[in-house]
């Protein structure tokens, strides 16, 4: 079940460069389903499913953007730097965990007419001198948003949904593939939010004919969305056609509407003036790669609670799956 | 001292041949094999016989920020750009160097008489600046200094202080003396020390070797801005001067491997060699490149404290330095057996 998995994915810990307890969480859950299982250097979880005919790439990554613990002042609160995406302006004030399960919050100094930065955050965990701080969190331990989550009639707001959304899907896909008809390669990567690392190194190992990235996308529909974003959430999965990171191959992009109408699947298009995709790093891969990217539209991307429709990516799994089986040259 | 040595020689970003001409030949007396590739990448190797040992790859840019002539002007003067960041509050009335014949020159500006009050608030940036080489006019300057001339701050290394070194380039000469180290200390298998060119760019050299050396792992020697002066505050100190040899855990290009790292730190810590954690993230190195060409490679970057960096007079303390080598040595000595925990 869908929201089972997305569930199960939403709470373990994961930020770029410390992926350790997800990977084990998809490894755990997708090992019947896999003819073979590996990790590399990175750290990326490469699945595969055997088949006769071309090699295709899915990839959703497991990192998650959070905090790095730099050093701690002699009061015992802790200094941290982002690790990804934060927007200083709105990351205050919000429960935070570490690895280790240590849970904390995060706070931001008086602004007054400072301009919000990174450097005005801080971790109170509790700690009155410096020593006290860094024991309980070293310096290069990183933490995140705790997790809380809202199921909304068919939406559910959780952190992280960007991209352990997409993570479910994978997952469910290769649980709905049969038989594949083409050799099927499942990448859940790292280092996605600090500039698509993870994939970078996973596309040339893997060598695929094809690679198609899921992730979420920012969604419009929402007051005041500036500039305006044509994908809604609720209205189906999202055909990417461009974005700051890449310019889908349109044998992907239009294979992915080709099987969407097929298969009767609504699916909107979407342009995105900023941001990327692992599908960035899949593309420009040894000798050039085909390749897209399908989005899970989701609103308020990189808070704390950013939401996503569960029938969104029940048809984001039934087109992949389509267009897997029926991916022609 | 041979970091005087290598400081002393050139080698701005993309014109890296007197640098080169003198690490290949330290590094040949050290019995590293060397070759040079197609971006001027200088590649020492030295094999210790055991094959079952996994390969390791040492890098250390051996270039250096400095200047590159874009022009000269009908008085004279030559304009300039900066190759590689240089903050321009640090060029006003610094001499430099120009070009393979050491043409000394000056960096000008208006003298403090003729200053407005704006004019002293303001920082010139570089297109306001020029090189004045006491030329005359146009066509003597053209001869001695055309477009495409590099130059460095003339600047020569001294020891200063207790155990204290000042030149310009310590960034990353630092990194290249202990390569040439390791070349000496030796390794049970097969080791690769590369001396990449244009990281100061964008990592350009390094992103070139990652994909055709045959390497297990990468260790990255560098320096790292401290910032351990004045009133700043501790935590935001980056690191220390004294402290020790800096394992980083991230910055701006990569994040170490976590098993890599925390081997690194055991090492350090079971040898009683001074190490510290990087406070700041900022900054990025070939790492950024070596760890994520081709298929991914473990990769950690140990670094050497450095004050004022990117500048003229750019202060390291000899005792980290030591420390950067030697953790690099006992590390070679404890990878064969260390290899198996790394991969796990």
């Amino acid at each position: 079940m869908m929201k089972d998995t997305l569930f199960s994915l939403l709470t373990p810990f994961g930020p770029s460069g410390q992926e350790g307890p997800i990977a084990a969480a998809i490894a755990e859950m997708i090992r019947p389903h896999a003819d073979e299982l590996r990790t590399d250097a990175m750290g990326n979880l490469i699945a595969v499913r055997h088949g006769p005919g071309k090699r295709i790439m899915f990839c959703a990554h497991m990192d998650q953007i959070g905090y790095i613990v730099l050093d701690a002042d002699k009061e015992g609160f802790l200094r941290v730097s982002n690790v990804g995406g934060v927007n200083p302006a709105s990351a205050g004030f919000r429960h935070v965990v570490f690895q280790n399960g240590v849970t904390g919050v995060i706070a931001c100094e008086p602004l007054a007419d400072d301009k919000p930065g990174i450097e005005k955050l801080y971790i109170d965990v509790g700690a009155d001198s410096r020593e006290k701080a860094l024991e309980i969190a070293p310096i290069g331990t990183m933490a995140v948003i705790a997790h809380q989550a809202s199921q909304m009639g068919d939406h559910v707001a959780a952190p992280y949904m960007d991209d352990r959304a997409a993570c479910a899907v994978l997952v469910e896909l290769l649980k709905a593939l049969g038989k594949p008809k083409h050799e099927i390669i499942a990448v859940f990567t790292v280092q996605e939010e600090v500039g698509v690392r993870g994939a970078t190194t996973a596309a040339y190992s893997v060598q695929p004919d094809f690679g198609l990235a899921i992730d979420v996308t920012p969604a419009g529909g929402v007051p005041k969305c500036d500039p305006p974003l044509p994908a809604k959430v609720g209205k189906g999965p999202a055909v990417k056609v461009k974005d700051s990171g890449s310019i889908s191959t349109p044998v992907v992009r239009d294979g992915l509407v080709a099987a969407a109408k097929r298969a009767g699947i609504a699916f909107q298009y979407e342009v995105l003036p900023y941001g990327g995709t692992d599908a960035r790093a899949i593309m420009v891969s040894r000798g050039g790669v085909p390749s897209g990217t399908l989005s899970i539209p989701c609103r308020y991307v990189h808070s704390p609670v950013e939401t996503v429709s569960v029938r969104d990516m029940e048809e984001c799994v039934r087109l992949l799956k389509v267009w897997a089986e029926e991916i022609v040259e | 001292m041979l970091l005087k040595e290598l400081t002393a020689c050139r080698g701005v970003s993309g014109s890296e041949g007197e640098i080169r001409a003198r690490l290949k030949a330290l590094a040949e007396e050290r019995g590293g094999v060397c070759t040079v590739d197609r971006m001027g990448n200088l590649i020492a190797r030295k094999d210790g016989g055991d094959a079952s040992a996994p390969h390791v790859l040492l890098a250390a840019h051996m270039d250096e920020v400095g200047l590159i002539v874009t022009g000269v002007r009908d008085d004279g003067l030559l304009r300039y750009k900066p190759v590689g960041g240089i903050d321009p509050r640090v060029m006003v009335s610094k001499p430099v160097l120009l070009g393979d014949g050491r043409v000394p020159g000056v960096i000008g500006a208006k003298a403090i008489h003729l200053q407005s009050e704006a004019d002293r608030d303001r920082v010139l940036d570089h297109d306001q600046l020029y090189i004045d080489i006491g030329a005359k006019a146009k066509a003597e300057a053209e001869k001695l200094c055309p477009p495409g001339t590099y130059a460095v701050f003339d600047s020569p290394p001294e020891s200063f202080g207790e155990g204290m070194v000042v030149s310009r380039a310590l960034d990353d000469r630092i990194g290249c003396l202990t390569l040439l180290s390791a070349l000496s200390h030796g390794y049970r298998g097969h080791m690769i020390c590369a001396f990449t060119v244009q990281e100061e760019v964008g990592l350009r050299g390094a992103k070139v070797l990652g994909h055709y050396l045959e390497h297990d792992l990468v260790i990255v020697l560098e320096t790292t801005a401290a910032n351990d002066v004045g009133d700043v505050p501790f935590e935001k100190q980056v690191c220390g001067v004294k402290k020790g040899v800096v394992i980083s855990h991230m910055d701006a290009t990569s994040i170490a491997h976590p098993r890599l790292r925390s081997v690194m730190e055991s090492i350090a810590a079971s040898a009683g060699i001074p190490h510290q954690p990087k406070r700041y993230l900022s900054g990025g190195n070939d790492a950024g490149a070596l760890q994520r060409a081709g298929e991914a490679k473990p990769a950690v970057v140990l670094s050497v404290p450095c004050r004022y960096i990117h500048s003229p007079a750019s202060v390291a303390a000899e005792m980290d330095i030591q420390a950067q080598a030697d953790l690099t040595n006992a590390f070679l000595d404890a990878l064969p057996t260390a290899w198996a925990e790394i991969c796990k």
